[in-house]
């Protein structure tokens, strides 16, 4: 019966199900077969090769799942796995050498080195704001660092998650890489499980639960989670380019909906207005005189986050401090760029993450006081400034805490991997990217070899005053207090 | 009740306190961090004979001992953070692809904040001030917790801390599990913890409820794999290293030491010879009157030890030592072979002066042997051949590896210290401490004068061309593309029709 069929190809995942995928991994891994460097490297170019291959597959997807536009996924999803799994095939072997260490005269004679090897089986659960990127940009840290691999990707992005559990079920090994496409109870059955990592891209409730998940199994977590990431805008700029620059770091990626888009503006109250015209304009200029119809902009991802987003324009006392835009429609989940100016410092939208095409402006009187507006809330993943003023540049990079910084643009550090990408304190644990994605899913583990010869009878039973003298001064003094020692009677 | 509140309230007015010290910005400088760090050195220095006389009241830790182990290691530790805090303290720049013009890119180290460093018990001075190096140099202000299973050096922390360090960014708080809880209830910016696997999981829970990042310090049952040595040069050197691994470190007490031996079947008996013969040599005929035996922290352990070889199979199997002195916590250096491996003292970190030798068919089968137990925080080999010592440093896991000798790498300051799976998560030592406790913040500056105007919208073929190009690095076809010379990608048919 067609009936019957279909119950059995949606079979539940359940803790059971996942104990025995966690099983079959750990043989995978056990057996050695992701620690060479051949197995690696192939992995890897099985990945850059499905994304070559399947670009447009990969486009369409995103397209369905957000509305993403053709430049956006190309740009930051497609190109950023592409360049990642490029530079892994390039730094590998470099990346998989032994360090060595210099050694001190406590452990002479010795050598010592430290040795990255992969932690085991690790679980990666991504978002369903780029999902094609951070579901593979992590993977790819997992695999150059030789671990098996069980990927948990959005289901609020349906379609890209089922053609990246198609394609790498095609392309990559899958007795040690697989995808688990699933909601709330198949990522729960998941957590059961003792990982040797979980990396985790979402927001902090969830990041919570998936850490306490974890303190279970004394497993260690990479949490990329979010925050308020604010630009402070400065006198004395050129407003045209900083607004283009805060407009393609809002609106240009994914329609506000990304954990490092500017979420809201502090500038001086002198500079507000000229500011606003400044968005105004090149807004204007990027997505015409009807944003809704504009065919560069991302969707809102479900009716859930429209909703939230809405309640938080309409909100009293902030719906009167719209400036710009405030369109909505509900049948394409479509809201315009919307800038709201001087809302409440206590309000729903100050509050919360906005993740979404609001952009609210506090005016402050001196640009200094922004940064005491920004430590007062947790730390974001990112924060960003807008000025040519040397002292309050420093001043900036000095005292705001964020993931990091970008002065004078947006989002761009999100690119450089040579720069750690990650949250602290409330936006996030470790870091990601570049050597620090392989790092990331490695234990470095520190080898000492020593030889037979150099015993020091002091370092043993049965303990004397003469041996005493003779480790301080080894540890701590210089060369004469040692012969001093050495040659005292005990 | 209302007591409990009270003390509550006042732990929280204090860290709120301590809070905005941190904000003031006064543990940033370079010279807090450099007088927190001299101030650590007098007291050592100053407080040398008291600190022998704690050590010796709550562990009988012979001054030999305490200076080798925790003094003398943590002036170490000192001038080496004293020596690199400037270097550690400056950014580093990363490198940028040509593309980027104008533009610089940096890694900056800042101070996580309010940290909390909880000690254990088997090196109570070393255990708190080494996490507590790493937390000033990195210019964070700091809560210890020494543990009270060592109450004079816990008083001793207590009252020697605030007369050589900032008491505003800098208090040791002392009691029991009851104070622990609360402070873990807290929230942190950090939290640093040395102690049991049980424990760490509830430490690693608290730490989840307010996303605070965790360093723990746990455990393990380090191995040490002997192979059969021919000369007895080489037996005697291995054997005093495994014996001084296990009974010279608190009585065995002691996270990285020696747990177990494990040996070929046919060597094991010469091996125990030898043992017997340095066993004699340091600590005499009779080691109950020797200074160089360390006791058992508590009673609570010392009947956890002894109940390990109450197991008649177990107790049968002992070949030197076992006996017990329950009134002074002495517990003689034990020897034994081949105790059953589903026995307690087999199953459990033994963490006292019992050192079972397990005999294997062939040396090699230590390797599975260790695999099919929790990753210990070290794993031991005693060799000359070159190819088992590479399987046991590629096909094992722990924290970390020694070959020929045990325990040194606690020593070196250039070499990450830290478990893997059960014995732990995170580093410490060296620069290791200093970037446990701070975040590396990536920092990007961009210039006004450069931009690439096709990363604006409207999207158009041309635009996406130039990103394809940019994104490749391939600087050759972004110039043929803005002169109009390269042919561009059409957007695929599905895209155009789906709008």
């Amino acid at each position: 019966m067609a009936g019957a069929a279909q119950e059995e190809d949606k079979k539940l995942f359940d803790s059971g199900a996942a104990s025995t995928l966690v099983g079959e991994l750990r043989d995978a891994f056990a057996s050695g077969a992701t620690r060479g460097y051949r197995w690696r490297e192939s992995q890897l170019r099985g990945l850059l090769k499905m994304t070559d291959d399947h670009e447009q597959d990969i486009v369409a997807a995103l397209r369905s799942d957000l509305g993403k536009p053709e430049p956006e996924s190309v740009l930051y999803e497609v190109a950023m796995v592409r360049n990642a799994c490029k530079l892994a095939l390039k730094e590998l072997q470099h990346w998989m050498m032994p360090e060595k260490v210099k050694t001190s005269l406590t452990t002479f004679p010795s050598s010592a080195e430290i040795v990255s090897e992969p932690l085991g089986v690790v679980l990666i659960i991504s978002a369903w704001n780029y999902p094609y990127l951070l579901s593979l940009d992590p993977v790819v840290g997992a695999i150059a660092a030789g671990n098996a691999v069980v990927l948990k990707p959005s289901e609020l992005a349906p379609a890209t998650s089922a053609l990246i559990a198609k394609l790498v079920g095609e392309y990559m090994d899958s007795s040690s890489i697989r995808v688990v496409e699933g909601a709330v109870a198949e990522a729960t059955a998941l957590l059961e499980q003792k990982w040797d990592k979980i990396f985790y891209t979402g927001n902090g409730r969830v990041g919570r639960i998936v850490m306490a998940a974890a303190a279970k199994h004394l497993t260690p977590v990479v949490l990329e989670l979010g925050g308020k990431s604010p630009v402070v805008v400065d006198s004395g700029v050129n407003l045209q380019i900083a607004s283009r620059r805060i407009i393609v770091g809002k609106w240009g990626c994914n329609n506000g909906q990304a954990c490092v888009s500017p979420d809201y503006i502090i500038t001086t109250r002198d500079l507000a207005p000229k500011l606003v015209d400044a968005l105004k304009n090149e807004l204007e200029m990027f997505y015409g005189k009807n944003p809704l119809e504009s065919k560069d902009l991302s969707r809102i991802v479900n009716s859930n986050h429209f909703n939230r987003l809405t309640k938080l324009m309409d909100e009293d006392k902030v719906s009167d401090k719209v400036v710009y835009g405030g369109e909505r429609d509900p049948t394409k989940l479509q809201i315009a760029p919307t800038i709201l100016l001087d809302v409440p410092r206590n309000c729903l939208i100050m509050n919360e993450e906005i993740f979404g095409p609001l952009l609210p402006i506090l005016t402050v009187d001196k640009v200094e006081e922004s940064f005491d507006i920004i430590n007062s809330g947790g730390k974001p993943l990112a924060a960003y400034i807008f000025t040519n003023d040397k002292k309050l540049k420093e001043h900036f990079v000095k005292n705001v805490s964020a993931g990091g910084l970008v002065v004078n643009d947006t989002t761009v550090h999100v690119a450089v991997h040579t720069l750690p990408f990650g949250g602290v304190g409330q936006s996030g644990m470790g870091a990601y990217h570049g050597k620090f994605s392989f790092d990331a899913f490695s234990h470095k583990k520190a080898v000492v070899y020593r030889s037979f010869m150099g015993d020091a009878a002091m370092r043993y039973p049965p303990y004397t005053n003469g041996k005493l003298r003779l480790m301080k001064a080894l540890l701590g003094g210089s060369i004469l207090d040692i012969l001093r020692a050495i040659f005292r009677r005990s | 009740m209302e007591f409990e509140d009270e003390v509550v309230e006042e732990m929280e007015r204090e860290l709120e306190e301590m809070r905005e010290c941190y904000r003031s910005g006064r543990t940033r400088e370079a010279s807090w961090r450099k007088s927190q760090l001299k101030g650590l050195l007098q007291l050592l220095r100053e407080r040398e004979e008291e600190i022998f006389r704690a050590l010796h009241q709550d562990l009988g830790k012979h001054p030999a001992e305490a200076y080798r182990d925790e003094i003398g290691s943590l002036i170490k530790s000192l001038n080496y953070a004293l020596d690199g805090l400037k270097r550690w303290m400056s950014g580093k720049k990363a490198k940028l692809p040509r593309i980027a013009l104008l533009t610089s890119a940096e890694i900056v180290p800042e101070p996580l904040g309010l940290v909390l460093v909880i000690s254990s018990w088997n090196f109570p001075i070393g255990l708190s001030l080494e996490p507590l190096i790493g937390a000033l140099a990195a210019g964070n202000a700091v809560v210890l917790k020494p543990s009270e299973l060592a109450p004079e050096c816990s008083s001793l922390l207590a009252n020697a801390i605030p007369c050589y360090l900032d008491d505003k960014a800098v208090k040791v708080v002392q009691g029991g599990p009851g104070v622990g809880e609360q402070l873990l209830h807290q929230k942190w910016d950090k939290i640093f913890f040395t102690g049991s696997v049980r424990i760490g999981r509830r430490v690693l829970a608290a730490a989840a409820e307010h996303l605070t990042p965790v360093t723990l310090e746990l455990g393990g049952k380090c191995p040490a794999v002997v192979d059969t040595l021919s000369s007895s040069f080489d037996r005697k050197v291995a054997a005093q290293r495994v014996l001084g691994g296990k009974f010279s470190f608190a009585a065995g007490q002691v996270c990285i030491g020696v747990d177990y031996v494990l040996v070929d079947k046919k060597f094991s008996s010469t091996l125990v010879e030898t043992m017997k013969v340095v066993m004699k040599k340091m600590f005499g005929e009779n080691p109950r009157e020797s200074r160089s035996v360390a006791r058992i922290v508590n009673k609570h352990h010392f009947i956890r030890l002894q109940n390990l070889l109450l197991d008649p199979m177990v107790k049968s199997s002992i070949v030197y030592g076992g006996s017990m002195d329950e009134d002074n916590l002495f517990i003689e250096p034990t020897i034994l072979m081949d105790p059953p491996l589903q026995a307690a003292i087999m199953t459990d970190e033994i963490f006292g002066p019992l050192l079972p030798i397990v005999t294997l068919n062939k040396i090699e089968d230590s390797i599975k042997f260790i695999n099919s137990r929790p990753k210990p925080l070290a794993v031991y080999v005693f060799t000359k051949d070159e190819s088992l010592r590479r399987s046991v440093v590629s096909k094992t896991s722990s924290g970390s590896v020694v070959s020929n000798d045990v325990v040194v790498q606690y020593l070196a300051d250039t070499l990450p210290f830290g478990g893997i799976g059960e014995s732990g998560m995170g580093r410490c030592h060296g620069k290791f401490s200093f970037d446990a406790f701070s975040h590396q913040k990536a920092v990007m500056r961009r210039s006004f004068l450069v931009d690439f105007w096709f990363r604006f919208p409207p999207w158009n073929d041309h635009k996406l061309q130039l990103f394809r190009s940019s994104y490749r690095y391939d600087y050759l076809g972004i110039v043929l593309t803005v002169l109009g010379l390269k042919k561009t990608d059409r957007v695929s048919k599905s895209v155009q029709t789906s709008n």
